[in-house]
């Protein structure tokens, strides 16, 4: 692998652009293709379902034997409310890859001390989330109970492709956000609430395994499943 | 791609830029219960200090010295393990998966 490549790869996650890095396995000839130009390439239908996917893999032609690496943006986690639950969600998401943005108005609530290393946000989530730019690798929570702070939030939500969207409360707080949602025109159906799968879930640790699963799921098995 | 692997990548361009010789090994096929997915790497530097995985730990010894290797000859090279392997009591892999794994140095620096 040419240093470029490597250089390339660094810019391209900063910059959260899907890229492959194509090998030809008997030769190391190497490429970086966009997924923007997948599909004016060779081997335009394996690339698109590798992205698609998220899947890297091998292809093989008459003539060779191509890798293809798919280097899709990094997976990210947003979050609004820096509650007790989200303090239990951000180490597990961390372990499983994602990068994480907290939002949280009360300034009591969203400190470094009690979420460090965390893009941390302690403003209202409506002026926040147009900056943050929710996309495909986005999963997205709602976690402070308060309509005020969480309803502009999942509205953006709804409004963006982010692959998943959670929401913490009853039954009950779920139908009444759907129906304040529905009168603000948006449509609910995507919400996951009550959030996280069903295991029977005791206090903030369980909660959050609960959520992880659910996001998980939702990344790679789409929401239906 | 988990930011795991990017964070790889990123301790590859830093080991480049420290002025070491490095190289990279990436799984590029699973059959059976292998326990890193395709995509998984491993960054090597000449003096066999490694990170990340490419197996759990079944195979890296002989990845970080194909590694070595490719470093010093500039060639990439496609290895495969698995239990039927010949050197199946030293680098088998113990799940009774098989993997192929790409080494190659990274160049140009």
């Amino acid at each position: 692998m040419d240093v470029k490549v490597l250089e390339t790869l660094e810019k391209a996650r900063a910059d959260r652009l899907a890229v492959a890095v194509v090998t030809d396995i008997s030769t190391g000839a190497q490429e970086v293709v966009s997924q923007r130009y997948a599909d004016e390439h060779v081997l335009a239908d394996a690339l698109q379902d590798g992205f698609r996917f998220d899947k890297s893999g091998v292809v093989s032609t008459e003539s060779a034997e191509f890798f293809i690496h798919i280097h899709n943006p990094a997976l990210r986690l947003v979050v609004i409310g820096a509650v007790h639950i989200a303090q239990a969600i951000v180490p597990m998401a961390k372990a499983a890859g994602y990068d994480i943005t907290v939002i949280d108005p009360r300034g009591a609530f969203a400190t470094e001390d009690r979420f460090p290393d965390v893009t941390l946000h302690a403003d209202w989530p409506d002026e926040v989330l147009p900056t943050v730019g929710l996309d495909a690798r986005t999963g997205f929570l709602a976690l402070t109970h308060d309509p005020k702070v969480d309803d502009p939030a999942l509205i953006a939500a709804l409004q963006s492709e982010c692959f998943y969207i959670g929401a913490l409360g009853s039954r009950k707080t779920q139908a009444s956000r759907a129906d304040r949602l529905k009168q603000a025109g948006v449509d609910p159906s995507r919400i996951c609430g009550p959030v996280g799968l069903d295991i029977g879930a005791r206090g903030a640790p369980e909660i959050a395994i609960s959520i992880m699963a659910e996001l998980t799921r939702a990344l790679r098995l789409g929401l239906n499943k | 791609m988990s930011s795991n692997d990017a964070n790889l990548l990123r301790t590859a361009n830093d080991w480049v830029r420290e002025g070491r010789k490095v190289a990279l090994a990436t799984v590029i096929e699973t059959w059976g219960s292998a326990p890193q997915p395709v995509g998984s790497q491993l960054v090597i530097d000449a003096d066999g200090n490694f990170e990340g995985s490419v197996s759990g730990g079944c195979v890296e010894g002989a990845v970080v010295t194909e590694a070595q290797d490719a470093i010093e000859t500039g060639a990439g090279k496609v290895l495969a393990f698995g239990v039927a392997d010949e050197t199946a009591w030293e680098v088998g892999l113990a799940c009774g998966g098989k993997i192929r794994v790409y080494v190659e140095p990274v160049t140009g620096a």
